[in-house]
């Protein structure tokens, strides 16, 4: 019997952000990395276009997370204290589409770095790879607002994607963005409310709207990730709708939110009924990641080859065309 | 569409009897628009009115049930497309596939190992919901031996997987009284399948090839039967989840009734861990139940977590009890975090305490389910509140010292707690993943 299926006429659609630049466009990049542009809800093919698959980048930090479970520190034995070597074995080994640098020695309590060595660090993993770079700073406003002013300026040309924006803290970072042409991450508490006004405060201050990736704040599996999930979901609903002001593409800090939980974690002699803790580890990232795919996250940050290769798996079949 | 509430009571009596348990024929009009009451509590309707609202106020998605006992499961019944827009009510069943070539003590392992399929996470026990025994060996007997085997020993209902007629009238036969669902019906199989399902009064999995076939068999099938479980048939995961989206809209938005019933679905992937990654799509995305190969804890654990938050109610935060924890081997000296009821909360406090490995007490204030900083904000976790809990909750016995530790997020009521409650105030860590090390610090 014929049916009738229902395809929505969408409205609007999300801004597409580029990210790097290669040599011809004024960087040193060998790819670039475009997010964004769908004008449907995610992997809905027969109803809008998808013209950029979702991407992962991987985390990598100027220090060895001796915090890190030991599951994924064993994954980067040997490379763990060098950055670019542990970046070089991401792209490599691990195919991913960008590196997500985060320069927590720069902390006061975990090494007090320079802002001199952070930047030396940045072109020295630069110099290494050739897919684009996150880079965000190790999270004391203060701090942040020296070193990814100074990244920035060392690395004009190369259209990083910096961070963090956030809503007590985003006119340092702005302005660095502006003037140095860089992408910028505005973070928000897993509130859709102060997102749309830290975009309306961002543009305002002269940031256009594809130079914006959202951070929303995701919970990991098991703790919150409904909230970002439905977040996100609504984001995306509002945005087809025509909201401009949620238009962008998302980022999701998939491993470090992953790799808190207890089910993550806790070894199979203390917790024998949830089975063997490297797999249970694994899947735990991967899910968080393939559930917020379906609610519309565009870049995903990831720490486990596993659990990277699982979620590139997902991402390939989805993203086949699909009719109805 | 539902029809509103002013439509229903256009059609209502109106003689305002409040025999229904409503006050008025207006308010029971509301109440039917939002599915809190059901049209046969009023006496007085005409059977012109039954009909029109019968047919419109029937749910979307029929609920069907599978399993007898404590064995059942529900599902169906959904209403939204989003879960913000209102709640997903009947979380998606797992079933865990066992071929029917396993015997004696090979099946017997196997039926152990999904029986231990429970699992007990953030204070909840859960588990898998079904076994699913396949006809691989292609032999009636052999499926009929293997299904009473797992139907004798296993904790779960059962799901039946055979497109022989004959070998699903000799399950029926050993396991039919367990009201298991039955795989399936398909275009060359329906008739007979039809008629075991309704010897049986068991519910029928309907199998097509994509959209348009499977509507066609499940109009054919539902003239007769309507206890249905639908199955599109698609293997291709982008293209299953434009079927599933689309068989969730064209139940809701237009109420096509072909589609008007839960939908199974199946992983195609080989690996175990592709597979549950692959479920995951299923479990975001409108599948009643899911079929899998995978049993190993670690592999479902994920999808079990995943299901917990996804069929969380929106609008009501999860609690737990609001009392004195003890985790660990507590003494009097023991130190004691304050947190909310917020399970969320109130679990993740948990687990990094007893990460420490330094026994402590937890006390969870009651805020109604909301977090440490919402809560603050909204007047229920202040100086006063939790006063007057450590008072109620008993934790003055259980302690000598008067030593309390609060959230980083709210030092700001350190003063006014001390002053209050005459406990010493010690200002936490504002992240509970700080906790380890603070204990170790302060208490070790």
């Amino acid at each position: 019997m014929p049916v009738q299926t229902i395809k929505e006429r969408n409205a609007g659609k999300v801004g597409v952000v580029t990210i790097g630049a290669t040599q011809e466009q004024g960087g040193t990049r060998t790819s670039v990395v475009k997010i964004g542009g769908e004008s449907s809800l995610p992997f809905l093919h027969f109803e809008g276009e998808m013209p950029n698959k979702p991407v992962i980048a991987m985390e990598v930090v100027d220090r060895v997370p001796e915090e890190w479970n030991d599951e994924v520190k064993n994954a980067f034995t040997g490379v763990l204290d060098n950055p670019v070597a542990w970046a070089k074995k991401c792209v490599e080994g691990c195919g991913a589409d960008l590196i997500f640098l985060r320069l927590q020695s720069a902390d006061p309590e975990l090494g007090n770095k320079s802002p001199e060595d952070c930047v030396k660090t940045v072109k020295d993993v630069l110099a290494a790879v050739g897919v684009p770079l996150a880079v965000v700073g190790c999270g004391v406003d203060e701090v942040d607002n020296k070193i990814i002013p100074a990244v920035a300026e060392a690395c004009a040309g190369e259209n990083l994607l910096l961070g963090f924006a956030s809503q007590e803290n985003y006119n340092t970072i702005v302005a660095a963005c502006m003037v140095h042409k860089h992408n910028l991450i505005a973070q928000t508490p897993l509130d859709i409310n102060i997102c749309k006004q830290l975009n309306i405060l961002i543009t305002e201050m002269g940031l256009t709207a594809d130079k914006i990736v959202l951070d929303t704040n995701i919970g990991g599996l098991g703790y919150g990730i409904e909230y970002a999930y439905s977040i996100l979901e609504r984001g995306r609903l509002g945005t087809l709708q025509g909201d401009r002001m949620l238009a962008m593409p998302t980022l999701g800090t998939v491993g470090f939110e992953a790799w808190k939980a207890k089910e993550a974690n806790v070894s199979i002699e203390e917790f024998p009924g949830w089975g063997e803790q490297k797999e249970r580890g694994i899947l735990w990232e991967a899910m968080t990641a393939t559930a917020l795919l379906q609610s519309g996250l565009d870049l995903l940050v990831m720490r486990h080859p596993e659990a990277v290769k699982l979620v590139q798996k997902n991402i390939a079949d989805l993203m086949e065309p699909s009719s109805v | 569409m539902a029809l509103t509430g002013l439509d229903i009571f256009k059609l209502l009596p109106k003689k305002n009897c409040k025999e229904c348990g409503q006050a008025t024929c207006l308010a029971f009009a509301m109440a039917l628009a939002a599915s809190k009451t059901s049209l046969d509590k009023c006496p007085y309707v005409s059977e012109e009115a039954k009909e029109t609202l019968g047919g419109a106020s029937a749910p979307p998605i029929k609920l069907v049930k599978v399993g007898k006992g404590d064995k059942e499961r529900e599902m169906g019944d959904e209403v939204v497309l989003f879960r913000h827009d209102k709640a997903f009510y009947h979380p998606t069943c797992f079933a865990i596939e066992i071929s029917d070539k396993l015997t004696g003590a090979e099946l017997d392992a196997k039926i152990e190992k999904i029986n231990g399929l429970v699992f007990e996470r953030v204070g909840q026990k859960v588990s898998v919901d079904f076994a699913a025994v396949r006809n691989e060996s292609g032999n009636a007997d052999t499926f009929a031996a293997a299904v009473k085997e797992v139907a004798a020993k296993c904790n779960f209902a059962l799901v039946l997987i055979s497109t022989d007629p004959d070998a699903m009238a000799k399950a029926l036969e050993v396991a039919g009284d367990t009201n298991p669902l039955i795989y399936c019906a398909t275009v060359e199989n329906y008739e007979k399948m039809v008629e075991l399902a309704k010897k049986y009064s068991c519910p029928l999995a309907v199998r097509g090839n994509g959209l348009e076939e499977t509507a066609a068999l499940v109009e054919k099938v539902s003239a007769s039967y309507k206890e249905l479980v639908i199955d599109v048939g698609t293997n291709q995961l982008s293209q299953a989840l434009a079927e599933l989206t689309q068989t969730r809209r064209l139940s809701i938005k237009k109420k096509f009734r072909p589609f008007g019933y839960p939908v199974i679905s199946f992983t195609s992937k080989d690996n175990p861990l592709d597979e549950v990654i692959e479920a995951s799509v299923f479990v975001a995305k409108y599948a009643s139940a899911v079929v899998l190969k995978a049993d190993e804890k670690a592999q479902i654990l994920p999808l079990m977590a995943l299901r917990m938050n996804i069929y969380t109610d929106p609008q009501k935060p999860s609690q737990v009890e609001p009392k004195a924890y003890a985790i660990g081997n507590v003494t009097k000296n023991s130190p004691v975090y304050v947190t909310t009821n917020f399970s969320l909360t109130y679990y993740t406090v948990e687990g990094e305490v007893s990460g420490s490995k330094i026994p402590a007490y937890i006390i969870s204030c009651p805020t109604d389910g909301i977090s440490v900083l919402t809560g603050w904000a909204a007047g229920k976790f202040t100086p006063d509140k939790i006063t007057e809990f450590i008072k109620a909750c008993g934790i003055e016995e259980l302690v000598d010292h008067r030593n309390l530790v609060i959230p980083g997020a709210v030092a700001v009521i350190k003063g006014a707690l001390e002053e209050k409650s005459g406990w010493k105030v010690i200002v936490g860590p504002s992240e509970a993943s700080g906790i380890p090390s603070f204990a170790k610090t302060h208490f070790a």
